[in-house]
């Protein structure tokens, strides 16, 4: 079941440094949001307290809330765990697990996390998600071989895979194209919109066409200054953020792909 | 550039476009001039020359004096000649290969020399007696004997050190690179930087005055392996950190990411990853002491008979087989034989730590991730 997440005045740190401030949003269940903006203003940071990940750095912490379906993750007793099963991630770079083969890297949430499953279940599951992932063609014949010997293309749609074999409500990606080739780039476009009919997607990127072309709003974040913290200058459907932005620091940044 | 570069240097004639005269010109302006391939060894051999008629021009006595000169000569000559031909930053990289060179000799030699000088002393006393047989009722002028008690007794000291030290060793490691934040792991790394340090004779009188004395005990074999483990925590702790530490964030990020616990994620994703790292730290933390003898002396003991039992009595291993054997020979009841023997259990111990070495190498390319 997809959810909606609501991150009300969210504040995140690396330490001491406040690298995000003020930040609100509201992703409604089976959408894709666009996080875009210039280099350091905080999009993976913003991204990362979505599922927990955020708190993995040492020193990384939040004030604010981020509530999945009016629950929020930063509750008193609430488990990462749990949250991390519910919101998956793909990250930037392709990491499959180099101990495990192709067909273990797919179930890796499952074994991993020590459940006991039957054969068969894994095989649909693997099927599944691969065929998910737009990658069963190619690898069905080698399921057991590393997945570190696909190509970057094919690690990336398999880190994809392994990310919604767990079945998760929400996906969250980080620059999930950003060291592939058109192709695969398309590939795993077609895949974010298959994929929006059951997931509600978070992605962030560089590219605005790919923003335009598969999100239906668009959060653009901006660096006011250098020092001061990143914040979310203008949050709205992805169609008036490209074509009519209310804020002059979109426009700015949206045309400068004109320019 | 010289002529000398024209003979690596693919060159042809043409006219120098100012002067018109025909001068040599590199073919492209990537391939700059090079010294002929055979020039190290030239100059080399000139360096040894020149030290030669210096020493037999002053009369220089032993080798130590040419031996410096030829080297000085080497590297001086060497690089001035590099500096000719081939210009600075040739002259440089040859000057820092020769020293590199001269370290990795300086560093080989000495170990090449003692592995060889204990094979050709250690491997006449090689037989399967030696292997099967204890030094039970032999005197020193005797033949025969061998070294069974000992090995026994180093396998076993080893085996229950490693027990106790490889896994404690690993769990701080893991403790201080995946939980430890703050003052204790601080703490806890400043202590084991610390106990690296510690001489290996005063663990043994650690263990001496609160085992034996404190409880009136006899020297005996399980009091040793504390000792040794003792000296092995800390090298186990250092190096499986420095290979945990290598496994990259990502992968446990990947992890967390699909929901599994921090618990899970070190024992399935870091684990298996950095496991052939370990091994390598676990091997070179036995290495550390397997031929330790300091804290045995005062421990452990010596017997010529097989004692099979750790708990009990005094115990033989391979160093104090070789005190030993050799502190007969000081005494008055030295001989050819105990020499012998000594250093067979000499090289014995080394092919212990060889053959210690080479398994856990095949066994972590087991667990090393096939590429295809
Ligand atoms: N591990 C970290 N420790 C300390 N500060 C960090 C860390 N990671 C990021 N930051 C800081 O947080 C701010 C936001 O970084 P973030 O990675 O979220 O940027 P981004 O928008 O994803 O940039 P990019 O488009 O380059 O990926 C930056 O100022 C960065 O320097
Ligand atoms: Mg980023």
């Amino acid at each position: 079941m997809a959810k909606r997440i609501d991150v009300d005045d969210l504040n995140v740190y690396y330490g001491n440094f406040l690298a995000v401030e003020g930040a609100s949003i509201n992703i409604a269940p089976l959408s894709v949001t666009a996080f875009i903006g210039p280099s350091g203003c905080g999009k993976s940071t913003v991204l990362r307290t979505l599922n927990r990940m955020h708190e993995v750095i040492p020193g990384g912490r939040v004030s604010g809330k981020v509530l999945l379906d009016g629950e929020d993750l930063y509750g008193p007793g609430v488990d990462p765990v749990n949250v991390r099963r519910t919101v998956g991630m793909v990250f930037q770079k392709a990491n499959p697990f180099p101990t495990m083969s192709i067909y273990d890297n797919v179930i890796a949430g499952y074994k991993l996390a020590g459940a006991r499953k039957h054969k068969n279940e894994l095989d649909e599951i693997v099927e599944r998600s691969l065929k998910g992932a737009n990658l069963w063609e190619e690898v069905k014949h080698r399921l057991g071989r590393p997945g570190a010997g696909l190509s970057g293309g094919q690690q990336q749609r398999l880190c994809i895979a392994r990310a919604i074999a767990v079945e998760p409500s929400v996906l969250l990606m980080d620059e999930p194209c950003s060291a592939l080739d058109p192709i695969s780039t398309l590939a795993i476009e077609d895949l974010i919109s298959e994929l929006k009919s059951s997931y509600t997607i978070v992605i962030v990127t560089h590219n605005m066409q790919q923003a335009a072309r598969i999100s239906d709003r668009t959060a653009f974040f901006n660096l006011p200054g250098v020092g001061q913290p990143g914040k979310l200058v203008e949050y709205d459907d992805t169609a008036k953020i490209f074509s009519n932005p209310s804020k002059k620091a979109t426009e700015d940044y949206i045309s400068g792909r004109f320019g | 550039m010289s002529d000398t570069g024209r003979s690596s240097t693919p060159t042809v004639d043409a006219p120098d476009p100012l002067t018109g005269r025909r001068r040599p010109v590199t073919v492209s302006a990537l391939v700059g001039a090079r010294l002929p391939s055979w020039a190290p060894y030239a100059a080399g051999a000139a360096a040894v020359g020149v030290a030669l008629i210096l020493k037999a021009v002053f009369g220089w006595e032993g080798w130590g004096t040419s031996f410096w000169t030829a080297v000085l000569v080497f590297v001086i000559g060497f690089t001035v000649w590099s500096f000719a031909v081939e210009g600075r930053r040739r002259a440089k990289d040859r000057f820092a290969s020769t020293l590199i060179y001269a370290s990795f000799v300086a560093a080989v030699v000495p170990l090449v020399l003692i592995l060889f000088y204990i094979g050709v002393k250690g491997f006449s006393v090689f037989s399967a007696d030696f292997f099967t047989k204890s030094m039970n009722g032999i005197t020193s002028r005797q033949e025969g004997g061998g070294l069974y008690h000992a090995l026994i007794g180093t396998l076993e000291l080893v085996a229950i050190a490693s027990i106790i030290a490889l896994p404690i060793g690993i769990f701080t490691a893991i403790y201080l690179v995946e939980y430890g934040r703050g003052k204790f792991a601080r703490a806890v790394t400043f202590f084991v930087d610390v106990m690296i340090g510690v001489p290996s004779i005063v663990a043994g009188l650690f263990v001496y005055t609160f085992l034996l004395l404190g409880f009136g005990l006899r020297p005996f074999g399980f009091a040793g392996a504390l000792a040794l483990a003792i000296l092995m925590i800390p090298v186990s702790v250092r190096a499986s950190e420095e290979m945990l530490k290598l496994v990259p964030r990502e992968l446990r990020e990947s992890s967390y990411a699909l929901g599994v616990p921090k618990w899970r994620t070190i024992l399935k994703v870091v684990l298996p990853t950095a496991m052939s790292g370990l091994i390598t730290s676990s091997l070179l933390a036995i290495a550390r002491i397997t031929g330790e003898t300091a804290p045995l002396i005062l421990l452990v003991g010596y017997t010529a008979r097989v004692n099979y039992d750790p708990l009990q009595g005094d115990m033989a291993t391979l160093p104090m087989m070789v005190w030993d054997q050799l502190g007969k020979r000081a005494g008055t009841t030295s001989s050819d034989l105990t020499e012998a023997r000594a250093w067979g259990a000499a090289l014995t111990l080394v092919l212990l730590v060889l053959i210690l070495n080479v398994g856990a190498r095949l066994l972590a390319r087991l667990f090393q991730p096939k590429a295809r």
